[in-house]
Parts: structure tokens; sequence; C-alpha cells
């Protein structure tokens, strides 16, 4: 039987997971739900939405073996290249399904929320193409250092309106993307931007990033002839990690999902339920969920998606942290030694395999790079200064 | 059984009136007195909000009224402590989002709620199908859970939902978050309609009713209203003397529209 999970109409992964949503929510997840399984089961569905992944996205998205990294460390590092897909990230892959599906649904508008912008600028994009109505929310500080992604967001055609409550970072992108929701529900699809929110979110999400567990599987053994022993993806909400996870939870591979210091929701948290879901979650004493502090706006969350609470609490992957510190070495020495600048969320992944290489000496290590870091290079040149 | 909430609201709509339900923020400062005046002034059961840091149903100015109160310190176990001290006359309804509960343990803030002389509960993103153990702890406790009935509900869940609210049922009066509206939404008394149609308990409208005005319209269909930003936006601007004048005029409101 697979590890991979499919929740029945409660929503579980193990005891993870559900809809806690208010009562206005409920018959509209019902809805997708129904939707989703209704077209996630037909072929023109699936056939129209890997075309769109094909000739829009430019998928399938490659393997590159780092030649230097793995003489330097000590490994075989290999990267799937998320980055490299239209937009700059593994976002569009969901983004391109909830879009198809909302467009099915009879939905002309869709809301979002955003850390990085990466899901923003994919919604945005996803949008133009279908022709949608689009509203992004975006806390205030990740408006300030993700200010590139806001233009690109607008220029996509896309209204984007900065939040200034709570922590002003994705939770709070998030609480006001349902706020929207709640008052909009008829005529507004909520395309939430990862593994989390309340079912079918973190199924549905994970089905649309299957494609790059199922591409990086055939890929590894055509390339290796076997599976990677370690597979590692950073864990903001989860989903590019759940999408390669899926690939690899039924092999021997060992599973990480790397966090960062500051949202550590799995190292730090106690299963709580904000969000629509029940999931390991950063809180205090009396259950009011805590702010992230993370350098990256797309990981700066206190909680993650519920499948991943499931996969821990079962011992399948593992999820360590790192701190900002070696994030900032590791996003220089992936574009030094490859010349890639990976996004600030996925260096976390690098940092991680930079700190572990020992300890896997001679093992193939399979890195999920989720995007490119050109949108990082502004705040990266406030942190480092100019480079000599 | 029938709970303390049920038994207060239902004399006041067997005697032929329509019931008011203020909201106030726990732990916002000088909160107290404006439950007090309140309860002097005709309400019939007030409704004490546990502020959360992500109150996804709430408009701005209950967000601001709960982010005031957490800044001062307040707890959930801060403001039940105080609520035990208090001795107001009318039933107290606790309002709290679910990890609140759920971090205390179902029945451990089951018996908080008792133990500080709470009757009800309403907790406003726990719906039907992820009330089970709540729910249960809450009956076994003698803690009434009111249930939401949203507009958006097919007629086939509506008797459901009405059939597991305790206290009373609150008809969601427009597809939104709270915060002050400058009309009734007609969504407001068509669901109040339908809810009617299906439950003998008390029916009240919430969300959205901003004055005297519309809580007497909402209260034509229904046995009365829910009043939460309206009250908490003049406590924030006034305090509990705003809070007093507001809740009588809406009693005379209700009063003489019999
Ligand atoms: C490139 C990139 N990777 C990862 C993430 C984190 O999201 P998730 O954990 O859902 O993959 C983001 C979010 O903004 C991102 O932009």
């Amino acid at each position: 039987m697979s590890v991979l999970v499919t929740p029945g109409s409660d929503g579980r992964f193990g005891e993870f997971g559900g809809r806690f949503v208010p009562e206005t929510l409920v018959p509209a997840c019902q809805e997708l739900e129904a939707a989703f399984n209704d077209a996630w089961a037909d072929p023109s569905f699936r056939k129209e939405l890997d075309d769109v992944l094909r000739e829009y996205a430019g998928r399938p998205s490659m393997l590159t073996e780092c030649h230097n990294l793995s003489e330097q460390l000590g490994i075989r590092l290999i990267l799937k290249r998320e980055d490299l897909n239209h937009t700059g990230s593994h976002k569009i892959n969901n983004v391109l399904g909830q879009a198809l599906l909302a467009k099915r649904m009879g939905k002309k508008r869709i809301v979002a929320e955003t850390g990085a912008g990466q899901h923003g600028v994919a919604s945005a994009t996803a949008a133009a193409l279908f022709g949608l109505e689009c509203k992004v929310y975006m806390g205030e500080v990740d408006v300030a250092r993700q200010e590139l992604n806001v233009f690109r967001m607008r220029l996509l055609g896309s209204d984007v309106e900065a939040v200034t409550s709570g922590s002003r970072t994705l939770k709070d992108a998030v609480n006001e993307a349902m706020r929207d929701w709640v008052a909009t529900v008829e005529s507004t699809h909520y395309c939430l931007g990862s593994v989390m929110g309340p079912h079918p979110y973190p199924y549905m999400v994970r089905q649309f990033h299957r494609v790059i567990g199922n591409e990086a599987f055939s890929q590894c053994n055509e390339m290796l002839g076997t599976n990677p022993d370690v597979v590692v993806a950073c864990v903001g909400g989860g989903s590019n990690a759940m999408g390669i996870f899926s690939g690899f939870v039924d092999t021997n591979a060992r599973l990480v999902g790397v966090e960062p210091a500051g949202g550590a929701a799995v190292t730090r948290g106690q299963p709580g339920v904000v969000h629509g879901m029940k999931s390991y979650l950063m809180q205090d004493e009396f259950g009011q969920v805590q702010e992230a502090h993370s350098i990256s706006a797309g990981l700066d969350y206190p909680g993650v998606g519920p499948e991943h609470s499931y996969l821990a609490s079962i011992g399948r992957a593992e999820y360590p942290t790192v701190t900002d510190d070696e994030v900032i070495e590791a996003f220089q020495l992936m574009a030094r030694s490859e010349g890639i600048i990976p996004a600030l969320e996925c260096a976390h992944a690098m940092a991680w395999i930079t700190r572990e290489a020992h300890t896997m000496k001679g093992k193939t290590v399979l890195m999920n790079l989720s995007g490119r870091g050109d949108k990082d290079v502004g705040q990266m040149m406030n942190v480092l200064g100019g480079l000599k | 059984m029938t709970g303390k909430l049920e038994q207060t609201l239902r004399q006041r709509i067997d005697g032929g009136g329509k019931c008011l339900v203020p909201y106030i923020t726990g732990g916002y400062p000088g909160w107290v007195d404006s439950l007090r005046a309140c309860a002097a002034n005709g309400a019939d059961a007030i409704e004490i909000g546990l502020p959360f840091s992500d109150p996804v149903m709430d408009g701005p100015v209950i967000q601001a009224s709960s982010q005031v109160a957490l800044d001062s310190g307040a707890t959930p176990v801060s403001i039940l402590h105080e609520i035990r001290t208090l001795d107001v006359g009318v039933p107290l309804v606790v309002m709290c989002y679910y990890n609140t509960v759920f971090h205390a343990g179902h029945e451990r803030f089951a018996q908080d709620l008792v133990a500080a002389g709470v009757s009800a509960a309403i907790i406003p993103d726990l719906p039907l199908e992820e009330s089970g153990d709540w729910c249960a702890a809450a009956d076994k406790a003698g803690v009434e859970t009111v249930m939401l009935a949203a507009p958006t509900a097919p007629d086939e869940r509506l008797p459901r939902v009405t059939e597991r609210a305790r206290g009373f049922v609150y008809s969601v009066g427009l597809l939104g978050v709270t915060g002050e509206r400058s009309s009734l939404s007609s969504t407001a008394t068509a669901l109040a309609a339908r809810v009617k149609k299906v439950t003998t308990k008390p029916v009240l409208v919430g969300v959205g009713v901003s004055n005297a005005e519309q809580a007497v319209e909402a209260s034509k269909v229904s046995d009365g209203v829910i009043m939460g930003a309206a009250v908490v936006r003049r406590m924030m601007e006034g305090g509990s003397e705003a809070v007093a004048s507001f809740i009588k005029e809406v009693r005379t409101a209700l009063d003489s529209s019999k």
C-alpha cells in the first residue's frame, strides 16, 4: 500500500488535515472537492492540463547534475529544475490546475495569497491566460522585500493588496484572502498556493504538483538507473516538497523537508488549528499563533501542510531547520559553484545539504530547486552590500 | 435539557419581545464596564470575544479591538478569570476561535467555561462536520454550543445545523466578515426566514446588524439580533457610556416595534 494518503471526505492525513472553516465556506469546499474529483478523473481535463503544462509552462523540467558542488561536497548532487518553469518556480503547476478548475466551475474571479510573490505571479499569469479577474493579498513586509514581484503581478493585470494586519507576512495574507473569499464565495475561487488550508486543498494541490515527483522518478531511473538516496526540498506550506516526495515516498529514499529556523512548524510547533487545517503550528501557551521570522518570504509561515505533519508523525520524512546565515551562504555557494542563482526558499535545501554532506558521502542527493532567485537579488543586495 | 441561555432568551421571546445580544471584546481596556453597561441597558445575554491572533471571521473593527486586547496582555485564561468575578445577571456566551479550545483541550476548556460561569460558546471556525468532539465535551459539562447557519447552506444542511445547536441558532446576516454596513443585507432576512422554518429554537441574526433600525428589521423575521462591530466601535471610541446609550437605544427600538 502506498504511504501517499488519499484522504476521504473528512480530509484527514492520519489525525491531521480536516476542514476547519466558517460555515459560509463549507458548501464551497464541498463543491470544490466534488469538482476536483470529477475533473481529476476526466481524461479531457487531464489532457488539457498536460498540454498547458507542456506548451505554456515548459514541462517537463529537467534534471541537472551539479558536478562542481558534487566534487566539493563529496556527494552526487542532482537538481530538479523547477526554476526553469514559466514564471520561475514550481507554483505554476498548481495554479494552472486550479485556474482550469475555476473555469470549469464557472468562476470568473480568483483570489490568492502570496509570500514571496511567486504564487501571486503564477496566479496573475494564469488569470491573464484564461481571462479571469485576479486579486492577490500580500503582507506589507513582503510587498517591501519582493517589490519586483509586486510589479510583475500588476503588469500581468492583477490587483495586489498589501495586508497590514498581524505580522504583515504570509500568515496574514492567508487570513485576508479567506476574508475576501467568505464575502465573494459565489463568484470567486480561492486559488490557495500550497498544500495547506481546508480539505480538499492539501490533497488537490499535492495532486497538481505530483508531476514533479513523477517526472523526477523516471528521470532519476534513466540517469542513475536507480532511485536517489536522499530527496531534499524546502518547506513553507510544503507544496514543492510534497510534489517531489510523492514520487519517492514508496521507495527507500530518505525524505528531508527543510524549514527555516524561524518558521519551524514541525520542530517547534505542536498540533493546532489555523487556516482551515489541523497541523503542526508554532503557537504560544494559550494557542495564539506565533509569528514566523525568516529571510525568505515564501517560508515565513508558522504552520505547515497537514500531510507533512502526517509524514513527520509516522517517521517517513524528517524536517530539520537551517538558519538565515546558512541560507545566505548557500545562496552564494550555488551561484558561484554552479552558475545558478536559487530562490532563497530552495537555498534552504542547499544549506541543509551543505551542512550535512559530510554525513552523506558518496550518496546521491536529489534536491528540488523550486524556483529561481531573480526575485531575491534586490533583497540580497541589501543583505550582502556590494560584493567585491 | 434546555440550558440557561436558551431559557433566558425564551422568556423574552415568550413575552412577545425580541432578543438583544451585544458582543464585547474580552480584555480590551475597560471591557468589563462596557459589559456591565450592556447588562444594565437591556441585553438579554452578552457575547464575550476571546481575542485570537488570526480572526478570519472578523472585519477591521473587531480585529483592531482584539489586537489592542492582545497587546495589553489579555489571554483566554486571564479573561475567563475576570469573568468568574463578574455577576452581571445575564447569561454570558464566549466567542472564540477553535485553536483556543483545541489547545486547552476540549474537556478542560468546557470545564473552564463552567467554572467561570459562562453558559455557552460560539466557535465560528468549527463547522458541523468538525464539531463532534467539542460538542460532546460541551454537552457533558453543560455548556450550550451555538451553531452558525450560513446563507450558503443548502436546504438539506440547515436542519442538521439547527439540530446540533444549543442556546440559539446564529443566523449569519451576510456573506462576509463582521463589520458595520449601511443597510441590512437582504440575505439576512431571507436566511433567517429559512432557518425559522426548520427549527423551534431561538434564531438570532448576527454579522452586519449595525443600528437600531436594522435590528428592528432583522427581528421581524427572527427572534432577535447579535450586534458586534457596532458595539465594539462605540466601546473603542466612547467607552462604556457610549455602549450604554447605544444598547438602550436598540432595546427601546426593539421594544416599541412589538
Ligand atoms: C521558489 C519557492 N519555493 C518554495 C516556496 C514555498 O512554498 P512551498 O513550501 O509550498 O513549496 C515558495 C513560496 O513562495 C517559493 O516561491
